[in-house]
């Protein structure tokens, strides 16, 4: 009982901050509206006991991604007027996507009623069920080598994005140091 | 005695760990009120002051002691000035967000070898997200205060958080191995066996890189760019004043006090104590009644490694200058995290051949 109503609670708010995060003239606001929605479906996740997607959720989307999107939101000078026009002429893709989710929502529910459900159901788990326990032991048994493989890949493109801003410093142009670079001040000067 | 014990057993689940939260919390709020006090006084003893010593004293002892109540009431009843193009909304819950966060996590926080709020699976998990959530407030500060000044050091202080996030999340990646969980009880019961048993000591190159990514989370000196009075005179809270300035300033020593206790949980062990593997488990000396009591664990370990770490933060900010901006990209980008995916590998060779905490 106290569960139903927390998800009905929490999925009010998500919707309302999905509408609102569309319809929202100030981008920042559409941001901030994003991270709402994170951060209710982070609760829900919590509800049906995936308490380690949720904090990840939260970790990844909310603590990086909305940061930067934020970020790059805030430095942009957006121009609402031409935002609004571009919303109304793509609108019916809104729509289109709007009409497609909930025709899958609906065949769902539907699916459950007619006795065909392959989730089946809730089982609650016992008290020391450990969610985060038995997701590491999946992930580095059964799909060991898809997991260090996206592993790798995104190490890859850490490094990648780093070194790509590693470069020798070019001989400085300064009036002060004709024809090379100014002493090293600090010990982080040899990068 | 008896009876206090029993009600107390008798209490539902809910309002007991209510207690300690409210116990948490207000011992917390006074350890921030006492900290900016601590601060004054040790940075003055180091620039050869005397630091505050006009308000009150106790018996003559500690003049000065008062100085946090005197402040807290000053501000208090100081008007709070709202820029007329701010974004008001924002404005006025900025301060909450940046001072959130930062009391929260402590539910997470293993106090004493029982004592802990909720200890979940995922602590350290949570404990991440959690910190990462503060940002929030100090980019909403900056942006809604509709100030080039503010601004200025709200995206500095974003583009700082996610560089030194992941040098940090490295570093606990190595905690995790070492620990083999992300409960912070478990972490520091795999610490077991005295001094050179915690994690400091075989995982020192990801201690250093912690400590640092903490004190920039907390944009402390010297890593203060984002307020950087000397270049964008206050940063993201220049248009602050009063009490919406106070929670601010409440939130930095929240956040300074917080990731001391991390860095004493996650690196040193915790509550445990010291002698662990030196004295032996059933030595006479555990049985004496003051001295068995402090060389066993328990709470006061704890704060003695927390004070440590801050007085080391108090420290730094006496000693370094502040970094230049691009010197702290450099050094996040560049040093710290290369540092830390190293010795990731390393551990893992270690792991591997049994060197270390990993021989069983």
């Amino acid at each position: 009982m106290l569960v139903e109503g927390l998800f009905y609670l929490f999925a009010t708010i998500l919707v309302a901050s999905a509408i609102g995060l569309i319809v929202a003239r100030n981008p920042v606001y559409s941001a901030l509206l994003l991270v709402l929605c994170f951060f209710t479906s982070a609760s829900i996740w919590l509800l049906i006991e995936a308490e380690f997607l949720a904090v990840v959720l939260v970790l990844v989307y909310v603590g990086a991604v909305m940061v930067l999107f934020l970020f790059v939101v805030m430095m942009l000078d957006i121009n609402v007027e031409e935002m609004r026009r571009g919303f109304t002429r793509y609108a019916w893709v809104g729509w289109l996507t709007a009409f497609v989710v909930i025709v899958q929502i609906v065949g769902l529910v539907a699916a459950r009623r007619l006795g065909v459900d392959v989730t089946q159901g809730m089982v609650p788990l016992p008290a020391d069920y450990s969610n985060t326990a038995h997701l590491g032991r999946v992930l580095y048994t059964e799909y060991l080598y898809p997991f260090e493989l996206a592993a790798i890949l995104l190490l890859v493109a850490i490094i990648g994005a780093i070194s790509l801003t590693m470069r020798r410093r070019r001989a400085s142009r300064s009036k002060m140091w004709p024809g090379k670079s100014p002493p090293c001040v600090t010990s982080a000067c040899g990068w | 005695m008896q009876w206090l014990m029993t009600t107390w057993d008798a209490l539902p689940a809910f309002a007991r760990s209510s207690f300690w939260i409210l116990v948490v919390t207000v011992v917390l709020i006074l350890a921030v009120a006492f900290t900016t006090l601590l601060e004054r006084k040790v940075i003055g003893a180091m620039q050869l002051r005397k630091g505050p010593n006009r308000v009150g004293s106790i018996f003559g002892f500690l003049p000065g002691i008062f100085q946090p109540f005197a402040d807290v009431f000053k501000l208090l009843f100081k008007e709070i000035v709202i820029p007329s193009s701010a974004n008001k909304f924002l404005f006025r819950i900025a301060p909450a967000i940046t001072l959130i966060p930062a009391f929260a996590i402590w539910a997470v926080i293993p106090l004493d070898p029982k004592l802990v709020i909720a200890d979940v699976d995922a602590g350290l998990l949570y404990v991440l997200a959690m910190t990462s959530v503060g940002v929030y407030g100090v980019i909403l500060a900056g942006w809604a205060s509709n100030s080039k000044y503010a601004f200025l050091g709200a995206m500095r202080s974003a583009a700082q958080i996610v560089a030194y996030e992941i040098a940090m999340g490295f570093a606990l990646v190595g905690v995790i191995m070492a620990a083999g969980s992300l409960k912070l009880g478990a972490i520091i019961e795999a610490q077991q066996g005295g001094w050179f048993a915690w994690n400091w000591f075989w995982l020192f190159p990801l201690f250093v890189v912690y400590l640092i990514a903490g004190v920039a989370e907390t944009n402390r000196a010297p890593f203060d760019v984002a307020e950087g009075e000397s270049e964008i005179v206050a940063g993201f809270h220049v248009e602050y004043s009063g009490m919406a300035f106070a929670l601010f300033f409440l939130a930095e020593y929240a956040n300074m006090i917080l990731i001391s206790v991390l860095v004493a949980v996650l690196f040193f062990g915790g509550w445990l104590s010291p002698f662990d593997g030196h004295i032996a488990a059933d030595s006479a000396l555990r049985e004496l009644p003051l001295l068995g009591f402090v060389i066993g664990d328990g709470f006061h370990w704890l704060f003695l490694k927390l004070f440590i770490v801050l007085f080391s933060f108090l420290w730094f900010r006496a000693t370094f200058p502040r970094y230049r901006y691009d010197q702290i990209m450099r050094l996040g980008w560049k040093v710290l995290i290369p540092v830390t995916i190293v010795w990731i590998v390393v551990e893992g060779a270690m792991a591997y051949y049994g060197v270390g905490p990993w021989k069983a």
